[in-house]
């Protein structure tokens, strides 16, 4: 791998250069407010095909429920963009023209650049099953699918989702709040157990059925059948089961969105290859989200990673690179989240589906089981590696800093009730959860009292 | 929806038919002895010869009634200031009082019955189709079709209730005459309570304080689960029925002034008037509590509890306001304005109408401690316009009329003085704040599109900052609806509590160095 660049040669920084970027997702808009705020000069132009404002696609799911419309998934006013001069190209690319500093779009004229960001996305996976391409079977990623989803789900009288996500769980979701039922294939013997450890899989598994998911485990999507006009009719699993059904859900993960820049001079593998600094083969040309790979990833991370957070993180992290010195991304503890149908997911560092001594854990679960706590920490010297909470909500700078300065999983513990970042009067649980791991480790650990600061405080002192 | 769910919604729209039918019945027959019992005794005389052609005469609905009176009574007057005797001219609104107790047939004999069948029945049919709601459903809040909902989203169905409640409230404080029929109704109840017959304000207070509880009960159902707004609601029902409704007649019925005592200057904006302050002084020692009593609440009760608790104290979990609508209002908060904009026309409203007001209420006192050399009577104009303009036009017709145009906090968020007072002290000397979780915020767009408040809740959160704003009643709706856990509501160290931090948690490559 290439060490850093010297400041020179990082990135042109002649004054009023123009900057492109190719996507108007979460990276690619992070970078452009960034760079703007440090370079008020620069000819910043942002170029999507997908909508002409950026917005949320973590929201998708929320205007086909009818929680929200999509002006309300857009997090910023349509003046927005005018007012930070962030010249906004509504179209498709088509072709990138690297000795030329040149993109052709579908519409429009083309574009020169001195700089181009690629932040493209993602797109859905499919596995190449025979009907994958009929009426009715889609994954969901962009406002189109969701559109899509809108239209060919009117009259449904079953769906199938295939897939074991988090897409698969808002998808099953989406479809219920229009009470169209749902058969949910997932080729683990758990939800979502290529990440989750049994117990919270199982916890998100009830819970699903509280909700009549129709939950099929270790099954796997073979065949999708079509009615004769185009149309889904059917799916056959690889057990020869055939489901009857008007919408097939593919949400079997997703791959980066690298169409465009195939057999062109950049360097791809899975995604657009990048260095520490996000820079590809190609000098002034980066990748940022979903659509970059590293080279050499960073410790513990994914070559690709494909989150909200990441993304961001990225962004910000080019923008200060492509405005200031370079710095090499660092991201800090990882942190995520979710949502399964009413339970939240809350995860920080490295809790892994499975593990080995000398990786121990804690599991709590509330009697109810809709609440569960886990740690997991290092057997011998009791570091914390991470937890998962469900049910709870968990504060993200208490956990920050627990993992970044090595504290033990017992030091955690005691302090419960400030990592704590539920509702108030919610119920607390943090001496049932101690008493748990006194008995379960034969500890006598205390919770940490906390000094409270009412107005009935100043009465008693 | 569940059968039992449809004989309630039934007999709720049944009963608002009949409701609303009753304005169209029952009989008006004014006669001289009448007249003389409702009218003071300088104004019986005139009134009898000018009212002649109306005395004996059976009307068949209190809209015909009260069109002749009123065009006798503008005869009258017009010729008096014609000629200018302006001493003779009556001012007095006697309207209500005489449509009152010319009322007979139908009605007037059927009261109780006819309370039953649109009031009792209008709630227990509501309650009906309420309370089955999510029943069998894991807890959690579902917001699902409410942009698809005609009443929800200014539909049909919501732009007709908006100009219904509209109607309404003109008719309540601009033309009670018409609505007479309705205060009738309530007369059992206020006979009960206060020992007199029901006002339009009896009247007022009664639906009012209904359409809390039952809509509370709605909260209940559809806040299952979280505790926040569990307690949030019993408290705003439990302050109605008792500090706002009942405690108030009971009052009179101890020959002391009607006092919410929960209502606080500058939102109670006549406390410092000239006839309020009289009654309060003129009904001994617990008159005069009452009256330190609302110079605490103002100048300690607000200060103290919001430095502690925030503006929340008062706003979702006290005020009347506010207790309808954080239940009435709950399915139309996500229709407030969340545009840069509506915050500057915000600004540019709610504290200029604190200024004034308190203008109008210092020039009072002023004017009373000069013994009215100062002002003379003109004082009661603006009182008068203050009144018309911000005390009914706005608090009341717009305030609730428009919830299902533009949400349920126009009047709180635009308008209320006391919001605005309140405000100050939450902005710049209060513990409370809404922590930002880190890094945790998907931009996703639920707080901002459900704060009633038209708080952009996600421009904070998504750059990691607490939220902490003037405006912001505490509902705590946006923290329930996050489905990131990404907002919590606390009270905690000023220390820290407005932060402005350049990059997310979570990301260590860039170290900012100052
Ligand atoms: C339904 C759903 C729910 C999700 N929920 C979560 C969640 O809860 N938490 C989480 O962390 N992550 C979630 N994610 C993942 C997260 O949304 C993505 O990781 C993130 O949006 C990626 O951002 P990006 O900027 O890299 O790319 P994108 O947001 O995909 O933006 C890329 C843009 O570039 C455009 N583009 C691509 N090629 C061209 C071209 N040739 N010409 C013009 N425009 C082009 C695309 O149309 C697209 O608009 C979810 C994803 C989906 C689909
Ligand atoms: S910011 Fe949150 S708590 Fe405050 S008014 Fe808006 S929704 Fe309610
Ligand atoms: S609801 Fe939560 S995740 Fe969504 S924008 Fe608001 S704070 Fe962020």
């Amino acid at each position: 791998m290439r060490e850093p660049h010297a400041t020179g040669d990082f990135c042109i920084r002649t004054p009023g250069r123009r900057i492109v970027i190719i996507g108007n997702g979460i990276s690619g808009i992070t970078c452009a407010r960034h760079i703007r705020k440090r370079d008020s000069e620069a000819y910043i132009t942002i170029i999507s095909g997908e909508t002409e404002h950026f917005f949320s696609r973590t929201a998708l799911m929320y205007i086909f429920m009818g929680h929200m419309t999509y002006a309300h998934t857009k997090p910023y006013e349509d003046w927005f963009w005018e007012k930070n001069r962030l010249h906004l190209v509504h179209d498709w690319v088509t072709r990138i023209n690297f000795d030329q500093k040149e993109l052709q779009l579908q519409q429009q004229e083309p574009l020169h650049y001195d700089i181009l960001i690629l932040a493209l996305g993602s797109k859905p996976n499919k596995f190449g099953w025979p009907g994958q391409e009929l009426q009715g079977v889609q994954g969901l990623y962009s406002y189109q699918d969701l559109q899509m989803m809108n239209d060919t789900t009117t009259n449904c009288q079953r769906a199938v989702i295939v897939g074991g996500g988090l897409i698969g769980v808002e998808m099953a979701e989406m479809l219920l709040s229009r009470n169209i039922p749902v058969t949910f294939l997932v080729r683990e013997e758990g939800f979502w157990r290529s990440i989750l450890p049994k117990e919270e899989s199982e916890l998100v598994m009830r819970h699903l059925r509280e909700h009549h998911v129709d939950l099929r485990l270790n099954t796997e999507l073979k065949a999708i059948r079509d009615n004769g006009s185009g149309r889904v009719q059917a799916v056959v699993t690889t057990a020869g089961e055939e489901i009857a059904c008007g919408f097939v859900g593919l949400a079997v993960g997703v791959q980066p969105n690298i169409k465009l820049v195939r057999d062109t001079a950049l360097e791809v593998n899975k995604g657009i290859l990048v260095d520490q600094h996000f820079a590809t083969n190609i000098p002034n040309v980066f990748a940022i989200g979903d659509c970059a790979e590293y080279r050499v990833p960073v410790p513990q991370r994914q070559s690709i990673e494909q989150v909200w957070y990441t993304g961001r993180m990225h962004g910000e992290t080019l923008a200060h690179s492509l405005t200031h010195q370079p710095v090499k991304y660092t991201p800090g503890p990882w942190f995520n989240s979710a949502k399964f149908f009413d339970i939240e997911y809350q995860t920080y560092g490295m809790v892994p589906n499975r593990w080995e001594e000398p990786v121990d854990s804690f599991y709590w679960e509330h009697a109810e089981g809709r609440i569960a706590f886990r740690a997991v920490f290092n057997g011998e010297d009791n570091r914390l590696h991470g937890v998962n909470g469900l049910g709870m909500r968990l504060r993200h700078e208490f956990f920050d800093q627990a993992l970044r300065e090595n504290w033990t999983v017992e030091q955690v513990l005691v302090k419960l009730g400030q990592a704590n970042f539920d509702p108030e009067f919610y119920d607390r649980h943090h001496r049932e959860m101690l008493q748990a791991y006194n008995q379960q480790f034969g500890t006598n650990l205390e919770l940490e009292k906390k000094e409270k600061k009412g107005l009935l405080s100043y009465f008693w002192r | 929806m569940k059968a039992i769910q449809k004989i309630g919604l039934g007999g709720f729209l049944l009963a608002l038919l009949l409701f609303n039918a009753l304005l169209f019945m029952g009989q008006f027959r004014l006669t001289e002895a009448q007249l003389q019992e409702a009218v003071k005794q300088e104004h019986v005389e005139v009134l009898r010869q000018e009212l002649q052609p109306m005395l004996g005469k059976t009307y068949t609905s209190s809209f015909s009634f009260a069109t002749d009176f009123n065009r006798l009574l503008d005869n009258y007057n017009e010729e008096q200031q014609r000629s200018q005797q302006w001493d003779r001219v009556i001012w007095d609104d006697y309207a209500f009082a005489l449509a009152r107790v010319a009322s007979q047939g139908f009605v007037e004999n059927n009261k109780l019955l006819l309370l039953f069948l649109t009031v009792i029945m209008g709630a227990a049919g509501a309650l009906l189709y309420i309370l089955p709601q999510h029943r069998g459903e894991p807890a959690g809040i579902r917001n699902n079709g409410v942009m698809f909902s005609s009443n929800k989203s200014r539909g049909m169905v919501g732009i007709t209730i908006g100009v219904y409640l509209t109607a309404i409230y003109v008719l309540l404080y601009w033309y009670p005459e018409y609505i007479v029929n309705w205060a009738l109704l309530v007369d059992p109840l206020s006979y009960t309570l206060a020992g007199g017959p029901a006002s339009q304000w009896f009247l007022y207070g009664t639906i009012y304080t209904l359409a809390i509880l039952v809509m509370g009960v709605r909260m209940f159902r559809k806040y299952k689960g979280n505790n926040y707004q569990l307690l949030r609601t019993a408290s705003v029902m439990f302050f109605q029925l008792s500090f706002a409704f009942l405690i108030p007649e009971i009052l009179v019925v101890l020959n002391l002034p009607w006092y919410d005592l929960k209502n606080i200057w500058p939102l109670d904006y006549d406390f410092f008037f000239e006839y309020s302050v009289a009654s309060m002084l003129g009904s001994g020692s617990a008159g005069l509590f009452l009256f330190i009593w609302g110079i605490l609440l103002i100048i300690v009760a607000v200060p103290l509890f919001t430095y502690f608790y925030g503006k929340r104290w008062y706003c979702s979990w006290v005020c009347g306001c506010g207790g309808l609508a954080e239940t009435a209002g709950d399915p139309y908060r996500h229709l407030s304005d969340k545009s840069l904009k509506a915050w500057k026309v915000e600004r540019w409203m709610v504290y200029p109408i604190l200024v004034i007001i308190t203008v109008i209420t210092l020039l009072t006192i002023a004017n009373y401690f000069t013994e009215f050399a100062l002002l003379k009577q003109s004082t009661d104009m603006l009182h008068q316009w203050y009144g018309f303009l911000i005390g009914a036009a706005f608090a009341g017709v717009v305030g609730v009329g428009f919830y299902p145009l533009m949400g349920n906090r126009v009047w709180c968020r635009f308008g209320c003085p006391l919001a605005a007072y309140i405000g100050i002290v939450q902005r710049f000397k209060s513990r409370f704040r809404i922590t930002t979780n880190g890094g945790q915020c998907i931009s996703c767009g639920n707080c901002s599109t459900y704060c009633e408040m038209g708080i952009d809740v996600r421009w904070y959160a998504q750059r990691g900052q607490n939220i902490v704003r003037a405006s912001c009643v505490g509902c705590g709706i946006c923290a329930s609806v996050c489905p990131r856990g990404v907002l919590k509501l606390e009270n905690g160290p000023e220390q820290g509590r407005i932060t402005d931090i350049p990059f997310l948690t979570g990301n260590e490559s860039i170290k900012v160095l100052n």
